[in-house]
Parts: C-alpha cells; sequence; structure tokens
C-alpha cells in the first residue's frame, strides 16, 4: 500500500465521526522506484491531504516532507520537492503491517500490500 | 478534411465510438452534444467497413488509427467510383495540389489491392495496378517500407459477400494510407497467455476497446472497482494511464495463485508499470474519506451482475436470522473472521457505480462499463440507467446469445456532483429501479440473464426463439 491510497482511506464503522486518517503500524515498509510523472503529481497534489501524508510518510520511516504543504508555485519551480512528493506518494509501500483507526482502534490489516478494508457484519 | 475510414468486420457497434473518443483524446474539438461527421459511401449499409470521417487534420486521423483497435485503415481518399472509368475520373479531378507532394521522384512507394468479400489472383491485383498509369508516379517501388502506402479498395455487388453486408452496385476506392490499427497488441495481450485468469477476466480486445473509451493515458488515473483479476487495468496500463483496483475477493485481488501468479504479476509480465493500489473493499460501503473527490479521471470495469460472477456487499443477512439482537462478531474470532455477505443486486451495483463515479471523476471524467440487456423481439426501447451529472455518449452492444447481449455504456461527467444533484440522483435512480422491477414482472425473463443457475432455461428457450440472424455477420461478430 502507498500513501496515496492511505490518503483516501478512511473507517466507514457506522456511526465513527473522527475517522481520518488511519494511524499506521508498520511491520515491513518497502521501497519501489516508479516513473516521475509531473503532470501527475500536480493533480494529485490538489487532492491531498497534506498532514495525514507527512505522518504517514513519518510511520514509514521517511522524514523530508516539510510540515506545512507549500504553495502550488513550488510545484512548478521546485523539483526538488516535486521528487519528494513524488517519493512519499507513490515510492514507499507498506507491504505488512496495519492502518489504525483514530476513534474505534478498528485495525484493517495490510497484508502482501494489499489494504483489507472491508467491515465485519456487526459494523455495517 | 474527410478521410475515408475502412473499419474491421468486427465488433460493429463499437466501431464509430472508438474512433469518436480516440478523437477527442488526440485534440479534436467536438462540441459538448455533438459527435463527429460521418457518411456513408453511397448504397452502403451502416455495417459496412467504409464509412467517411471529418477530422480537423491529418495528424488526428493517423493518431486514431494507430492507437485503435478496430479501424483497419485511415485514408486520404484520391478517388472512387463504381467501375475503373469513373475511378480514373475521380481521381484526375482530384486536385494535384494534394497528389503530387506523395508521387515525387525522391519517394517511395506501393500500391496494395484489397477485395472485400472476394478474393482476386495475382494477376488480376496486377492488371489493375497497371490500370492505374494515369497517375504519375515518379517515385521508386519498395514493398517492404515505402514512404507511401497506396490502396486500391474494391468491394463487390454479390449476393454472397463472405459475411459482409450486401451493396447495390460495386464500388472502388482508390486512397493514401495515413494510418492503420496496431493489433499485434491483441496476440501478445491475449488471454491464452496470461499468468493469472479468473472466469471472467476481459478479453484483450474488449479490454483494449474499453480503455479506448475511457481515453486512458499517460498521467491519468484509471480505477476499476471490481477488478478481479486486473485485465481491464493492464489495457489501460498499456496506454500509459496510471490504475487503481479494488475487489471484495480478497482470495482474488491479494492471494492469486501463488507469489507469481496475482495480480501484479499480470502487469509485471508485460513490463507495464504495477497498479497504484490493489485493495479489498466493498463498493457498496467504500471507506473514501469524507471529503474526497474528484480524483480518477477515468472508471472502467465489468461489474458483477451474476451472469457469470454474482456480487456480493458486506452485511449477510444469513447469520441474523433466528436472532433478535444484532449479530456481533465475537472478539477473539475478529483478526480472522472471514466477513459474511449477501446478495448485490444489479440494481443496487449500478446505483452504487454512479454514485461512485459522480463523487470521484474529474470533470469530463469517463465511466465505461458493461450493462447486460435482454434481447427484446419486440424490439422495445432498453432503459439505461441514468444520473444528472453525466451524459450517456456510445452505447455498443455486443450479442452474447440470441437471448441477451452485454451493452457497453460510455458516460462523460458533465456537471459537478454537489448535494442537490444528489437528490435528483435518487429520483433518477428510484425511476430506474421502479422500471427494472416492473420488467421482471412483466413475465419477461430478464432474470434469467442474471442467475446463472438459469442457464437451462436460456437453454431450452433459445430453440423455440425465432432467431432474426441478419444474411451478413452483424452485430454478432
Ligand atoms: C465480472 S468480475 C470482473 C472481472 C475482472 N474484469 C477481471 O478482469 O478479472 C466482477 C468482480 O466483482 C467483484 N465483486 C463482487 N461484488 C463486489 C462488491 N460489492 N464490491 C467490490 N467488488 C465486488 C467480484 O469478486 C469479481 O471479481
Amino acid at each position: 500500500m502507498r500513501l496515496i491510497v492511505h490518503n483516501m482511506m478512511s473507517c466507514n464503522i457506522k456511526g465513527v465521526v473522527n475517522n481520518f486518517p488511519l494511524r499506521i503500524e508498520a511491520e515491513k515498509v518497502i521501497e519501489k522506484e516508479v516513473d516521475f510523472n509531473p503532470d501527475f503529481l500536480r493533480h494529485m497534489f490538489a487532492k491531498i491531504e497534506w498532514k495525514a501524508l507527512v505522518d504517514g510518510a513519518r510511520s514509514l520511516g521517511y522524514t523530508e516532507l516539510p510540515d506545512h504543504a507549500p504553495d502550488t508555485a513550488a510545484l512548478e519551480s521546485d523539483e526538488s520537492f516535486l521528487r519528494q512528493f513524488h517519493h512519499a506518494l507513490l515510492e514507499l509501500h507498506l507491504e505488512e503491517g496495519s492502518l489504525v483507526c483514530p476513534e474505534t482502534g478498528r485495525k484493517f490489516s495490510v497484508n502482501k500490500g494489499i489494504p483489507n478494508m472491508l467491515l465485519h457484519e456487526d459494523e455495517v | 478534411m474527410w478521410f475515408l475510414c475502412v473499419f474491421y468486420h468486427r465488433l460493429l457497434d463499437f466501431r464509430k465510438p472508438e474512433v469518436e473518443a480516440l478523437a477527442e483524446l488526440f485534440g479534436e474539438e467536438i462540441a459538448d452534444n455533438e459527435s463527429l461527421q460521418w457518411r456513408l459511401p453511397e448504397h452502403h449499409h451502416n455495417d459496412t467497413p467504409f464509412h467517411f470521417v471529418q477530422l480537423s487534420s491529418e495528424e488526428i486521423a493517423q493518431n486514431i488509427a494507430k492507437r485503435s483497435i478496430l479501424v483497419k485503415g485511415m485514408y486520404e481518399l484520391w478517388g472512387e467510383g463504381t467501375c475503373y472509368e469513373e475511378l480514373k475520373d475521380s481521381i484526375q479531378s482530384y486536385p494535384d495540389s494534394r497528389k503530387l507532394p506523395f508521387l515525387s521522384s525522391g519517394s517511395t512507394f506501393r500500391i496494395s489491392v484489397e477485395t472485400f468479400g472476394k478474393a482476386l489472383t495475382f494477376d488480376e491485383q496486377k492488371d489493375r495496378i497497371n490500370s492505374l498509369t494515369y497517375i504519375p508516379f515518379e517515385g521508386r517501388v519498395n514493398l517492404k517500407n515505402p514512404d507511401h502506402n497506396f490502396f486500391l479498395m474494391e468491394m463487390d455487388e454479390s449476393e454472397e459477400n463472405n459475411g459482409l453486408p450486401p451493396i447495390v452496385q460495386r464500388r472502388i476506392f482508390f486512397g493514401r494510407e495515413v494510418g492503420f490499427a496496431d493489433r499485434k497488441l491483441l496476440p501478445t495481450f491475449q488471454l491464452k497467455s496470461r499468468t493469472y485468469l479468473g472466469p471472467t477476466a476481459m478479453d484483450a480486445e474488449m479490454a483494449f476497446l474499453m480503455a479506448n473509451q475511457a481515453k486512458a493515458t499517460s498521467g491519468k488515473l484509471v480505477y476499476d472497482p471490481f477488478v478481479g483479476t486486473g485485465s481491464i487495468l493492464v489495457s489501460a496500463a498499456r496506454f500509459g494511464a496510471m490504475t487503481m483496483g479494488a475487489d471484495i475477493d480478497i482470495r482474488v485481488v491479494r492471494d492469486g495463485r501463488g507469489p507469481d501468479c496475482n495480480v501484479w504479476s499480470n502487469f509485471k509480465q508485460y513490463g507495464l508499470p504495477m497498479p497504484v493500489a490493489l485493495l479489498r473493499m466493498d463498493n457498496n460501503l467504500p471507506p473514501w474519506r469524507s471529503g474526497l473527490k474528484e480524483i480518477f479521471d477515468a472508471i472502467i470495469c465489468d461489474p458483477p451482475y451474476g451472469v457469470r460472477a454474482g456480487g456480493r456487499k458486506s452485511g449477510g443477512r444469513k447469520i441474523l436470522r433466528g436472532t433478535v439482537d444484532p449479530y456481533t462478531v465475537p472478539d477473539d474470532k475478529r483478526t480472522d473472521h472471514i466477513p459474511s455477505t449477501g446478495a448485490y443486486s444489479l440494481v443496487e451495483c449500478v446505483h452504487d457505480l454512479l454514485h461512485l463515479a459522480a463523487r470521484m471523476l474529474v470533470m469530463k471524467g469517463r465511466l465505461v462499463f458493461f450493462f447486460p440487456v435482454l434481447r427484446d423481439e419486440n424490439g422495445s426501447e432498453v432503459k439505461f440507467p441514468e444520473h444528472p451529472c453525466f451524459r450517456l455518449v456510445a452505447v455498443s452492444e455486443q450479442i452474447l446469445s440470441s437471448r441477451y447481449s452485454r451493452v457497453l455504456l460510455t458516460m462523460v461527467k458533465v456537471e459537478p456532483y454537489s448535494e442537490e444533484v444528489e437528490e435528483a440522483a435518487r429520483l433518477m435512480h428510484l425511476e430506474f429501479r421502479e422500471n427494472h422491477l416492473k420488467w421482471l414482472e412483466d413475465g419477461n425473463i430478464h432474470s434469467s440473464v442474471f442467475k446463472p443457475s438459469d442457464s437451462s432455461q436460456i437453454h431450452a428457450d433459445s430453440k423455440t426463439f425465432k432467431d432474426p440472424k441478419p444474411k451478413y455477420r452483424g452485430k454478432y461478430v
């Protein structure tokens, strides 16, 4: 699971309000190189919850991202920032671990890189 | 400019929509509510391989042809006629300024003869080429790798046209090739050679057509909520798109048949970039964070309608039977618990898909999906699902048996998603459901399309069904 996905997911148990971002418990993290595509990154940047990305990256051991999202001009001018964003968003993988709901503590397991977001029948 | 667009005689309903989607992808300006302009050659039936299409540049025509699956060739037409004399007049009156640049002495060329519906001997072909001496070819012939490819195409009026629709009068075309489809993709990607296959894996040709309808290309993110073995995303990735998929079945999406036989390996096999994400979730109850929207450029899928793999959703009712209290999973069983699931009806599945697309597609993003229909002898109109955020831009039917077909629907997001839209969507959905239920009640065996257990009935029925199969190969191909 890459952080781009972590940034999209919440705990959707019925009635839970404080359900994002899911805290990452990492057991195995790997890195895989991905082709750098600035257009795609610019499009995604606008959709990303920055703090969730920064915290997510930290829990996977990557601490280079700035605390506050730079403004969109940086996307045009600052290639080194774009590379960091690219690395955090697409190249870090949580292979094994869990995503934990901040409110209920419900754990969604991540196994072989696949987050299991299916709810139990008493949670829907 | 008008181009002669010659199609393969396959998947007839998919041919023009493919060209239209690709035209947009390659920058043809098409106004809202409009489509490309098409014209038929004289005396030709709509199912003919020959069509004229208007495009603003040769470059666009070439790009469309190269990327397409069903375009045999795009040509600049130099002349046409019902006989060789007429053809000559027609070619001679075509402006020299258009012809001479391709006939110059420094260039190489080849003329190919193609006949549709009949075969010519080598000598007959040679005679036809020799009859073109009135065209001032100055260049050298190069059969292997010419600068310019010319085609002489002939279609006869005979009844037995080898599966093509009959025409009233012979027609001959002569033109310069601008581009053609790369069908070499198909043997490379055919399912036979795919490492990880499931019973409902999408055939490679269809998967590419779907990716073309979705305008998949580099820098775009394409999502399949019913990803299965990933065959649809493989085709989108081949065209350069980033991909993401989800499925409710963890064995399919995570395990496959082992470390080198799973959804990932299907991408690795072709050297394609891996999906950005694969996850297990229920499209009836997706875990998107609130506020997330307009993230995908296209959504492409073959939803679980039950024809082959019935849909499931979270929250099975079976376990609840007999208990009064809500069912609770015991704490010690939670980790490995396999959540039970309930049946997921077509109406619900379609509703969830449209909702997903309305929220998660960017404006002008495309939703491309299959929808099953019963072939109706009375020809009554099929009601397709609707949503206020979407405009239906293409409907392509593929006939699967004498009783049912599947229709590939292409919808474009034309309105942003909002609360008001949600209400309008709810009403449209209720109407769709109502219609759908009525259809079921009317004694229509529509349900047999969706229930595999009823397949024996489909069989028995088809014996008495009078098949209006046309004399030529229509949508069956
Ligand atoms: C027709 S198959 C799609 C096959 C896929 N195109 C392929 O290439 O293998 C439908 C898929 O939807 C999945 N499915 C069924 N119900 C679902 C749900 N509620 N949410 C997500 N996926 C579901 C099934 O597990 C199945 O893999």
